[in-house]
């Protein structure tokens, strides 16, 4: 079986995420790394090779040069091969545009599965997983917080906001999964170790047959109009407990607002 | 004025709370059009009317139930390709999200989620970065999809004609490529729904697994009950109560944080919300920072203090 997994190289979450000049996301001067959400969709990945011999792991990412590293994390955890889709043209791509070109980089690879994260930790649209599925026109099941599969049937189960549902489908399909599935192993150091040995192909644009002019900022679907920090919020008052005055006092604070 | 399609989100027939705010964003962007997969029942059909539904397209879902969200897609597609409407608007859960992408690449049209706001153009803002920036934006391609958050509008009545018509769409088999297998509804808890709620209290690690004194403080306000991924994690509350950047964003008047400690990911849930008020006993909790009012001090004994003192108050 093949397996490809979808990894997005994101600006690290703790550090000062911030918009450049032309308001896309500052993706060079912060530092970045593998989407915590994605190493969810690589573990789950590397359970399923576990469980069925033969099964080669690939990670794939669209981003900058720096976007190498997230593949790297992911061979270091066990994946077997790495493709690095990088091109200048890419830059600024909303969803539409990276959905595009991560479908033209699978259509080049052998798949059974392509296991994406739940969301990116940046973007936090979640709708790529969606857009794959469509633009493969291959079943889509998502969201996926224990992932099982016998042969080529998939079954998850999807904590729904209304219900909880167990889904399946058929390989092969996309398949997303969220951090409720299970903690994501860390690299060991054999793991390190071999990483440095796998393969990492890079493609660009034209590899894909992906116009320059389809993707990017310019061709992008959406413009953004103006990004403003959201003014910090001011300290309110702190009371200490006491022998029960701090209920009294938060319970008179309510009512000042007016929300007893 | 064109058309607005409007996406209804209903459980089992009924309206959401959203499908009103939806429909009030609708009207300032042209007629709304109103567009239901189900069997619309008479209370349905009033709900849209009241908000302002011009049509109500009715779309039969037997052949649609029990299938994820791609023939949904398919139904859009169709009613995009016969009114060339303004614009789509549908509710940013993770289905409707889902939804929306599928929707954006078939009509090849721009896509904006999570908005909090939608005005003429349309223009749409949304929060990101954990709520740190505000984002305002436009689709500058195709139709507009958007996807609306909970809370974006204050639904505001004003009689449309909801004209009733019945849609044949046709469902093509690689949409029933992914079924539902099984599904088990969510148990009412009698509390307000967590992203529409007014006032949220929420409970960490702090309370150590016991609940019963969030649960007794939000009951006391009218309140949705809500909890830190740690929680979650421990398995002391399911994950559809989780907020946060993996559970559910909300953005309510008042927000209660008793036992969390505020970090990142969970502020990314929270930090919009209009007040915020917090209980842990360590003074320097990070979440400290954001509060219009906090109070150091242990959450077992300054709840069931404050719900009793809530109570009186009441009368
Ligand atoms: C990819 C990713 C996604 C995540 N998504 C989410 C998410 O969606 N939501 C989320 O919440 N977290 C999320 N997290 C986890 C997050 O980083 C924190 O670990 C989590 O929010 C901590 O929960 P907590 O505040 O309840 O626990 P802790 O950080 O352990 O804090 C407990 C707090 O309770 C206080 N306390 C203890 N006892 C008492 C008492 N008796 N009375 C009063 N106060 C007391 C302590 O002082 C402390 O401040 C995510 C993490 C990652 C990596
Ligand atoms: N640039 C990218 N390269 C590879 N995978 C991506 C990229 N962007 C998004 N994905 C995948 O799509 C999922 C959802 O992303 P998003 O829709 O951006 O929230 C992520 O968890 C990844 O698995």
């Amino acid at each position: 079986m093949n397996i490809v997994v979808c990894v997005k190289y994101v600006p690290d979450a703790t550090a000062d995420r911030h918009f450049e000049d032309d308001n896309t996301v500052d993706r060079v001067g912060v530092d970045g790394l593998l989407s915590e959400l994605d190493e969810y969709a690589v573990e789950q990945a590397l359970q399923l090779k576990e469980k069925n011999e033969g099964t080669e792991v690939t990670v794939l990412t669209v981003g900058p040069e720096q976007a190498v590293d997230a593949i790297r994390k992911g061979l270091q955890m066990g994946a077997d091969k790495g493709v690095h889709v990088v091109d200048d043209a890419v830059a600024g791509s909303d969803a539409l545009g990276t959905s595009l070109v991560l479908a033209e980089a699978i259509k080049k690879l052998d798949y059974d599965l392509v296991v994406c994260g739940m969301s990116s930790t940046d973007g936090a649209m979640g709708v790529v997983p969606a857009m794959l599925a469509e633009r493969l026109d291959l079943p889509q099941v998502t969201l996926g917080s224990v992932i099982e599969m016998q042969g080529k049937e998939v079954r998850i189960k999807r904590d729904g906001d209304t219900a909880t549902e167990i889904i399946g489908g058929t390989a092969p399909l996309v398949l997303s999964v969220t951090d409720q599935s299970g903690e994501a192993r860390y690299p060991s150091f054999k793991g390190i170790m071999a990483a440095k040995k796998k393969p990492v192909e890079t493609w660009s644009l034209s590899d894909l047959g992906v116009d320059a002019s389809q993707v990017g900022l310019s061709a992008a679907w959406t413009q953004v109009e103006d990004t403003a920090a959201r003014p910090p919020r001011t300290q309110g008052e702190i009371v200490t407990d006491e022998d029960g005055s701090g209920a009294k006092a938060l319970a008179e604070f309510l009512a000042s607002k007016k929300f007893i | 004025m064109s058309e607005i399609l409007v996406l209804v989100d209903h459980v089992d027939g009924a309206v959401r709370k959203t499908t009103n705010e939806l429909l009030t964003i609708a009207r300032r962007l042209g007629e709304p059009s109103a567009v239901f997969i189900g069997d619309l029942s008479d209370d349905a059909a009033s709900t849209l009317k009241t908000y302002g539904a011009e049509k109500i397209y009715v779309v039969d879902d037997a052949e649609i139930k029990g299938y994820l969200v791609a023939p949904k897609a398919e139904v859009l597609q169709q009613l995009v390709e016969r009114t060339s409407p303004g614009a789509v608007l549908i509710s940013s859960n993770a289905e409707g999200k889902e939804i929306a992408g599928r929707l954006a690449v078939k009509i090849d049209s721009g896509l904006i989620t999570d908005a909090v706001d939608v005005q003429e153009g349309p223009v749409t803002t949304q929060s990101v970065f954990a709520g740190n920036y505000t984002v305002t934006a436009k689709v500058t391609k195709g139709t507009p999809v958007i996807t609306v958050k909970p809370n974006a509008a204050t639904p505001e009545q004003s009689e449309g004609a909801a004209a009733q018509e019945k849609v044949d769409v046709t469902i093509s088999d690689a949409a029933k490529a992914a079924k539902i297998v099984a599904s088990e509804p969510r148990k009412a808890t009698g509390r307000p729904e967590l992203t529409e709620a007014a006032i949220v209290v929420a409970g960490g690690r702090g309370t150590g697994g016991n609940f019963e004194p969030i649960e007794q403080f939000a009951d006391s306000l009218g309140a949705a009950v809500g909890a830190s991924r740690a929680v979650v994690d421990s398995g002391w509350y399911p994950h559809s109560f989780q907020i946060g950047q993996t559970g559910k964003v909300v953005s309510p008047q008042l927000y209660v944080a008793a036992g969390i400690s505020g970090a990142i990911q969970h502020r990314a849930g929270m930090q919009t919300s209009k007040t915020i008020v917090a209980i842990n006993k360590d003074e320097e909790a990070p979440l400290f920072e954001l509060v219009d009012f906090g109070v150091v001090g242990d959450l077992h004994q300054v709840l069931p203090a404050a719900t009793e003192e809530v109570n009186k108050r009441k009368g």
